[in-house]
């Protein structure tokens, strides 16, 4: 921290650190400077020119994201000359913009619709033709370009500048007719290349995704984390229950980061945002028990049938999509009730991936982490299949897993050496019909919970949906058993 | 009339070393090598030598911000800026084509006193012509060993007219796309790859040969007060004879249209443009203006570059105003909004009302947008966006009602 200093800010005295931004030292105190270009993760080209302040002595209007606080600084954001010159900066940014906003995803979250109701609100003058550029430019595999929307505040290319280092965008031209495109040769399909539509201020890259799927004053956002790896990237989930039959009846719409500097900082990697097509697909919603023949159960009974199968020779596989509540409980009845020895819930093959110095982790779950903390340790999974062959297990217990892509076309004929099998999680996955019994559980989007990421720093979600049929989180289900077992159940 | 760089201009071959050289050439740079650079750059703050690109800036006190080497260390770097593009503006060319060793001199004089090894001679693309004669020139001197341990580096512009803005040009110079950076940093801090960098205009170093021969009071006496020394018009447009006259500073307008023989067949005055396009134009009644960078302030316009232009009373104000916007749209580096879409949108208006369509309140929005933009943007480019369309429109209001109906 440097030296804090006295200033004022619309005649108020205020106080900052010496050497800090104008716009942010404004922020601050719940001043919001309009702006475009300035991104405090991206820094401030000041190209916009919708910042723009009156300091006291400077013989022009100022940019408040280039002006640093210093002792005895006057600076004034809401003088009539301030207004004026952000409504006429605003006014030059819409001389050649489309004015689409009807057939705009961007329409609702739009920085010059914003601020036109915020500072604009003036009757337009512009008598000339709009310029026209470039369409609906397929930029890369998520992302969607519309050049004539752009207001060139250089935030994408300094993106693929200054982030991945990948330089897919730049800008092209000069003067009126310069444009953002794709460079030459290569296309927008970097691992973050989404976050290039979040940092847009207007409608110029939208997600091919989302696009025409759902207006977005319909969505409901609720503060999640991102599941796709142990980063546990803080993200905001944008669901559409408000209007079912938008977004193809889909449930979520689209997954944002949220800003933690101490986990993701601004961004969120394309696996996990464009991760969540399956979250709806083949959801299971019943209790069901498949064999002999396919029986509905209640929770109650199923708990009853089942507590006398589950011994200390069982197996549990499990994986870390398990919350921290989910762990706990998971201990209290598998290993300090039922002393089980076999565990399996390390990363094989179906859970790892690429990592990066960015984000991206190589274990594709949020909360190994979890699990360790509590002193659980996984067996491997070839050990587990060598027991299976071997008959030795009675009793395998599957959460949240898909063996399929753990053991491969092994899997169904292992899975056959159990007497009894139980499938329990929000998906059926590729075997979901080989187990004896079938527990629904809640995906993470249908609970409140934690996360524990790599680092070891803990992260809430929180519920954004209702649960599918019986749903229950996986934690309620161990509970419900250590209860049919006779045992105390551990508090979630 | 005292003349410092066009002296010798009647020398056929000053162009070449031994001609230059007989007329005392490089005299001046073996003197700056005998004497402290200390002492070099207070003559050239006594000699008040002003920024001769357009800016005006006082050169001692420019070259007096690099940082010493013992606080900075590391390479630090002369720029001739030769990236002479606006309108109206040739003296560079003149000044290279007749005098290179001239200017060769002046780089190698600032360079010792900059502490420069590696100088840059940044020349716009389309002198092919004095490209070609400053490389022979550098050939030339570097033969005769008067280089020393200094290189002198020529680069071409690729033809954009912002690169004439030195922090634009420094940005060329890296390669990069040619958008003003926004000081602070100042070049002499900061410039080219991060490290301190004198840029010059090739008319200023020209000066520096007399300025060591003489001393810089003989050189401040030439001038007016705080101008020192002399300064080259390129004249143009509604003259008898266009070409390039050297001056002292503070000579009247007047004066210095009667060297180009006054307005051509004799007619009458409209308007003078005095430093290059994008000055607002003189009058009839300022030809009594002396001509040095305060007093044609102190009249609302700028002494630029010298690129003057002369318009005879046939001139439609509207269509000088057309033309310059769209020059500058042309040339709009499209960084900053407003310059970017202002430049364009107002070269719009102006071919409209040109075209007969005008409509009410198109003068007024000319007007009203030309204030938004001058002021709120990053460079002088923008600046003069706004600045044309007001100063044409202020000063010729009648041109503009004959086309624009109603007001």
């Amino acid at each position: 921290m440097g030296k804090t200093v006295k200033y004022k800010l619309n005649g108020v005295e205020r106080e900052a650190e010496e050497g800090q931004l104008v716009i942010e030292a404004a922020k601050d105190v719940g001043v919001e400077i309009p702006h475009y270009c300035y991104h405090k993760a991206l820094g401030n080209p000041g190209n916009c020119r919708m910042c723009i302040v009156e300091v006291a002595g400077a013989p022009k209007p100022q940019v408040s994201c280039r002006t640093s606080v210093r002792e005895g600084l006057d600076v004034k954001t809401d003088s009539d000359l301030v207004k004026r010159a952000q409504a006429s900066a605003l006014e030059l940014h819409l001389v050649n913009h489309p004015l689409d906003c009807p057939v705009c995803d961007q329409s609702g979250e739009c920085g010059l619709q914003d601020y036109y109701m915020k500072i604009g609100q003036y009757q337009s003058a512009v008598r000339e033709d709009k310029e026209h550029k470039g369409k609906r430019i397929v930029a890369g595999p998520h992302v969607m370009l519309d050049q004539e929307r752009c207001v060139l505040c250089t935030r994408c290319t300094r993106f693929v500048d200054n982030v991945t280092k990948t330089h897919e965008l730049g800008i092209f031209g000069m003067g009126h007719t310069e444009k953002i495109e794709v460079t030459p040769g290569m296309t927008l399909d970097n691992a973050y290349s989404g976050n290039v539509v979040d940092i847009c201020p207007v409608g110029a890259l939208t997600d091919r995704d989302f696009r025409y799927k759902v207006r977005v004053w319909y969505l409901d956002k609720t503060d999640s984390i991102c599941p796709g790896c142990s980063r546990g990237c803080n993200i905001s989930v944008h669901t559409n229950t408000a209007r079912p039959w938008h977004n193809d009846g889909k449930r979520v719409a689209r997954l944002k980061p949220r800003v933690n500097m101490d986990v993701n900082g601004h961004w969120m990697c394309d696996d996990g945002r464009y991760g969540f097509g399956s979250l709806d697909t083949d959801r299971l919603g019943k209790v069901v028990k498949l064999r002999p023949q396919k029986t509905e159960m209640s929770w109650f009974d199923v708990a009853s049938e089942l507590a006398p199968l589950l011994r200390k020779d069982a197996a549990i596989v499990a994986s870390g999509m398990l919350s921290n509540e989910d762990w706990a409980a998971y201990k209290a009845l598998f290993v300090d009730t039922l002393s089980v020895k076999n565990h399996y819930f390390a990363a094989a093959p179906d859970q790892l991936g690429p990592e990066d110095a960015l984000l991206r982790k190589t274990e594709k779950v949020p909360n190994l982490k979890g699990a360790e903390s509590l002193g659980l340790t996984s067996g491997s999974f070839d050990d587990l299949a060598k027991s299976l062959e071997a008959g030795k297990i009675k009793t395998l217990y599957v959460i949240e897993r898909d063996l399929s892509k753990v053991w491969g076309d092994r899997a169904a004929s292992l899975l056959a050496k159990a007497q009894t099998t139980i499938l329990q999680g929000p998906n059926k996955y590729a075997l979901g019909d080989s187990f004896t019994y079938r527990l629904p559980a809640t995906a993470y989007v249908e609970e409140d919970g934690h996360f524990t990421n790599f680092e070891g720093k803990v992260g809430a979600y929180k519920q954004a949906l209702s649960p599918i049929g019986d749903a229950r989180p996986d934690w309620a289900v161990f509970a419900l058993l250590q209860k049919a077992l006779g045992a105390k159940a551990v508090a979630a | 009339m005292t003349k410092i760089l066009t002296k010798h201009f009647d020398e056929p071959k000053l162009h070449e070393l031994e001609t230059y050289r007989r007329l005392g050439g490089y005299e001046s740079l073996k003197k700056a090598l005998g004497m402290e650079r200390k002492a070099l750059q207070e003559e050239v703050v006594k000699s008040n030598l002003r920024g001769l690109g357009g800016a005006g800036f006082p050169v001692g006190f420019k070259w007096s911000t690099v940082p010493p080497e013992d606080k900075v260390p590391g390479p630090r770097y002369v720029v001739v800026n030769c990236d002479e593009s606006e309108p109206g503006c040739f003296k560079d060319r003149v000044l290279v084509t007749r005098a290179p060793h001239q200017l060769l001199e002046g780089l190698l004089i600032a360079s010792y006193v900059i502490g420069s090894k590696d100088s840059f001679i940044f020349i716009r693309g389309e002198y092919q012509n004095q490209y070609d004669i400053l490389e022979k020139a550098i050939a030339e001197a570097k033969g005769a060993g008067l280089l020393g341990d200094v290189n002198i580096h020529l680069m071409r512009g690729a033809g954009a007219y912002i690169s004439g803005l030195d922090t634009a040009l420094l940005e060329t110079m890296e390669g990069k796309k040619a958008w003003p950076r926004q000081p602070p940093p100042f070049p002499t801090v900061a410039g080219l790859m991060g490290k301190p960098t004198v840029v010059n205009n090739v008319e200023t170093l020209s000066m520096l040969p007399f300025i060591v021969r003489e001393g810089g009071e003989a050189f401040a006496k030439i001038g007016s007060a705080k101008n020192g020394g002399t300064v080259l018009f390129s004249i143009s447009g509604h003259v008898e004879k266009e070409g390039v006259y050297e001056v002292p500073m503070g000579t009247k307008l007047r004066d210095v249209l009667a060297l180009a023989g006054g307005v051509k067949g004799g007619k009458k005055l409209k308007a003078v443009i005095p430093g290059g396009t994008s000055m607002p134009p003189l009058l009839e009644k300022d030809l009594d203006i002396a001509l040095d960078f305060d007093a044609i302030k102190a009249a609302g316009t700028m002494l630029g570059a010298g690129g003057m232009i002369v318009l005879d009373e046939s001139v439609d104000a509207v269509e000088v105003a057309h033309n310059i916007e769209r020059f500058l749209a042309h040339e709009s580096c499209g960084q900053c909004t407003p310059c970017r879409e202002g430049s364009n949108w107002s070269e719009r208006i102006l071919e409209r009302v040109l075209e007969g369509h005008g409509q009410a309140g198109d003068t007024e929005n000319l007007a009203r947008v030309g204030e938004n933009i001058t002021g709120k943007v990053i460079c002088a480019l923008g600046d003069t966006v706004g600045m044309v369309t007001r100063a044409w429109i202020g000063k010729f209001p009648d041109d503009f009602k004959k086309r624009v109906p109603h007001g």
